[in-house]
């Protein structure tokens, strides 16, 4: 790389190498990050691919060497180490170490146990998903018809999916036990000990501390979370609904019979795949809308506020804050009822003359776009503050002197915005516009106890239920799910969509953002 | 630097107009943000109608929709439920969370950056998703309905680790070489935790317990479909947009809502303005860091 030792010489938009940045004044290092976050995004979308072919690639290598590993561990182990493979846990208590060796056994025990037991049952209902439909039998005893349950398919997926996890847990448990052995051989044959029962345990509150602290939080997530999304993943792929609920009907697999009618555009209006498409886009409008207003008009007020020469900073801050404190529930439902038909709005324009009669009132949530516009409007209301917090602790941040050095050179307010303050903006809060436009793809309470989704479109109105021209896919979800016909497998396959979209723009984004990379950066 | 002394002047009054101009915008922006809650606490006074009317000041001040809120809906127990599932939550989870985003943070393990683009890429699922089996699930156990409440400290709490970032974003910025020191002077790293770390993040403790506690206080989605328009087991959100559902609720308790919106913004709002400083802190740190 040629070397040059007058800054200026340097041009922003190619790359520099590190020596090179630190000849950059702070405002043109800032500049140059900032082009480079625009130039990586079309790097980023390929480096995603890139990384997703890695991935599997190295997955197969990973898979490869550790059969080998494995094979190689059988062959060169003594007969404790053989012995392993069958009895987990056996080479661990033959050489001394007796709770490792008791963990590995009794797992391997609970888990035949369990096999034996229920997980083979379960297993063989997974592809079906239940045959028996509850019945009468005749009980000789009681010499009458009892009512027999037959299969519930909800249990039958639930409980299949998790055999499915506990054999994976245990294939893992079965590796690290003959991985458990490899390693203890090595340490006895260069002379050293095995760690006592005593280090096992407080090497808990050392080396392995990170196992006690995540265990707690990692059982939540998996059971509250992982086995749900896995759950209804599968779910997209079965008719479970309202009238297939498992038990008095059972549900079974389609395929991708769902997908298929989600994307289905040969059934003329009313279909599915209209109702999603217009939902999806109107989600995308509302979340950059909903989004961009509140982060600018937010940066607005606090440079108002922060500017120089201004009094009562801490009252206008307080004001706005203490409107955020309130609930957004009871914020969102008032603000809602005062715009209703027969509201505060329309009741005060009524009684000051401003609208004749009542044929006249404004039907704030009835019109496609004046419901639209106020449920932005009004979410500028509700958030605004919240940003104006952020940018304030922000703005504090920003070095002093640049803005020093700017008004030396001359630059007035307009310029100093737009040329220190918007760019220092936009590169810090990169990370947090990306998370507040995913909340708000997802914002369900601004737009429920606004609008309900209303006003209820015919467009929309599909074998589902209607939507209505407000709704988001969250909210068209919730809707799927606990109306009448709790259509479970359409709610999933939305489901699915919305992690679709979100995940696309994240990745996008999180490629071409420097400041999620260097996480040490921070210490 | 030298200037004319007309051109400062001329300067002066520029100031000086753009500040009148920001005074005005402040003091406009002051009203619109405060007049719907203003609006709010006279019609939770107002006795002559239970319905909506055309003007703000009631004729006729009274307590009455207060009165009638305890005894003519189920309130207090909407008030009891939501109490108590905040405390439990901001316990559990405060503990949750900071188990999680200390271990990411300041702990250094094989899997880590594996575990937290899991995490994010669990995030882009919707969260309601989940709950179409977690309530089938809870209701086995009858943690539904009417027994909802412990259902609900569950469903909060039991992701919560999820929400590590504003936490971890704290520890990212306490200096690595206060742990060195002490492992160097062979303190275990759980000792680094207790008697290091955790008597500097009283700041991120406090943000931590407030935000858990005040989550289930504006919860609907969640609280709405575990307790199945069972009244017993609401949370005031559930519970108060009951109170104005339809038509007919609406015209006979519109009011009482008003009033209960207020007694549950008091509480909420005196609280958060008490834990302003250290809101502030999460805040600011958690949307730089992401």
């Amino acid at each position: 790389m040629e070397k040059t030792n007058n800054s200026k010489n340097i041009s922003l938009f190619d790359d520099i190498g590190d020596l090179d940045l630190l000849q950059l004044t702070k405002f043109q290092t800032i500049l140059y990050k900032i082009i480079h976050f625009f130039k990586g995004i079309p790097n980023g979308v390929a480096s995603l691919f890139k990384y997703i072919f890695s991935l599997i690639k190295n997955f197969f290598v990973w898979i490869k060497n550790d059969l080998t590993d494995i094979v190689q561990t059988f062959v060169n182990g003594d007969y404790k180490t053989k012995l392993s493979f069958i009895i987990m846990g056996f080479g661990s208590i033959a050489r001394g170490q007796i709770l490792r060796g008791l963990l590995f056994l009794v797992f391997e025990i609970v888990f035949i146990v369990y096999m034996y037991v229920a997980g083979f049952h379960w297993l063989g209902k997974l592809p079906t998903l239940g045959t028996e439909l509850p019945g009468t039998a005749y009980d000789p005893r009681l010499d009458t018809y009892v009512r027999v349950d037959g299969d519930d398919s909800f249990k039958c997926l639930l409980y299949g999916v998790l055999t499915i996890l506990f054999i994976l847990a245990f294939i893992y448990t079965w590796r690290l036990n003959v991985k458990q052995n490899k390693i203890s051989e090595e340490i006895l044959k260069s002379g050293k000990k095995l760690k006592s029962a005593k280090d096992d345990v407080s090497s808990l509150l050392d080396e392995q501390f990170h196992k006690t602290l995540l265990a707690l939080p990692l059982t939540g997530i998996f059971f509250f979370t992982v086995l749900p999304i896995l759950f209804m993943i599968l779910v997209a792929f079965t008719n479970y609904d309202g009238a297939h609920d498992g038990y008095s009907n059972l549900f079974t697999w389609v395929g991708m019979d769902n997908f298929n009618s989600l994307f289905n555009l040969n059934l003329g209006a009313n279909n599915l795949s209209v109702a999603f498409g217009e939902i999806l886009s109107w989600t995308l409008i509302w979340a950059f809308f909903a989004t961009f207003t509140n982060y600018f008009l937010g940066m607005f007020v606090a440079i108002m506020i922060n500017k120089k020469g201004i009094k009562f900073k801490k009252i206008w801050r307080g004001i706005l804050v203490l409107t955020s404190a309130v609930p957004q529930f009871i914020s969102l439902l008032y603000v809602s009822k005062m715009f209703s038909a027969n509201g505060l709005v329309n009741g005060m324009l009524l009684n000051t003359g401003i609208i004749s009669d009542l044929s006249h009132i404004i039907r704030f949530w009835e019109d496609t776009t004046l419901a639209r516009v106020m449920v932005i409007v009004i979410n500028i209301w509700i958030g605004v503050p919240y940003l104006m917090l952020i940018v304030t602790g922000i703005l504090m941040n920003i070095p002093a002197d640049l803005y020093e050095s700017a008004r030396i050179d001359g630059a007035n307010a307009a310029q100093q915005f737009f040329k220190i303050t918007l760019p220092y903006m936009l590169f810090v809060t990169g990370p947090y516009l990306l998370t507040s436009f995913i909340g708000n793809i997802n914002n369900f309470n601004v737009i429920y106890l606004l609008t309900a989704g209303g006003p209820d479109n015919p467009k929309l109105l599909t074998s589902a239920g209607t939507a209505g021209d407000t709704d988001l896919l969250v909210t068209w979800l919730f809707k799927i799910t606990t109306g009448a016909e709790s259509k479970y497998y359409l709610a999933s396959v939305i489901g699915i969509m919305i992690f679709v979209v979100v995940s696309f723009l994240a990745l996008i984004v999180y490629n071409a953002i420097p400041s999620t990379r260097n996480e040490e950066d921070y210490s | 630097m030298t200037t004319t002394p007309k051109k400062h002047m001329g300067l002066k009054a520029k100031e000086r107009l753009s500040n009148t101009i920001i005074y005005i915008l402040l003091i406009t922006i002051s009203i619109v943000w405060l007049i719907p809650f203003i609006f709010l606490v006279f019609e939770s006074f107002r006795v002559e109608s239970t319905y909506q009317v055309g003007y703000v000041v009631p004729k006729q001040f009274g307590l009455d929709n207060y009165i009638n809120l305890f005894t003519k809906t189920d309130f207090p127990i909407w008030f009891k439920n939501t109490f108590i599932i905040g405390l439990f939550a901001s316990v559990i989870q405060t503990i949750i969370v900071l188990c999680m985003s200390y271990t990411l943070s300041r702990l250094r393990f094989k899997g880590r950056k594996l575990l937290m683009n899991v995490m994010l890429v669990l995030g882009f699922f919707p969260g309601f998703l989940s709950m179409i089996i977690l309530y089938k699930v809870l209701s086995w156990f009858n943690l539904t309905s009417a027994n909802s409440v412990p259902g609900l400290i569950l469903v909060y709490v039991a992701s919560s680790g999820m929400g590590y970032y504003v936490s971890k974003g704290f520890f990212d910025t306490i200096s690595r070489s206060l742990d060195e020191a002490a492992r160097v002077d062979g303190a275990t790293r759980f000792q680094v935790f207790t008697k290091i770390i955790m008597p500097l993040s009283k700041p991120i403790v406090i943000y931590t317990i407030l935000t858990a506690f005040m989550a289930p206080w504006g919860d609907f989605m969640f609280a709405k479909y575990i307790s199945h328009a069972t009244s017993a087991g609401m949370n005031v959100a559930v519970g108060l947009q009951y109170l104005i559902s339809t038509p007919q609720n609406l015209s006979a308790y519109y009011t009482m809502f008003c009033a209960g919106g207020v007694l549950v913004a008091i509480p909420i709002t005196i609280l958060f303005m008490c834990l302003q400083r250290y809101y502030v802190e999460g805040v600011t740190g958690g949307a730089v860091k992401g």
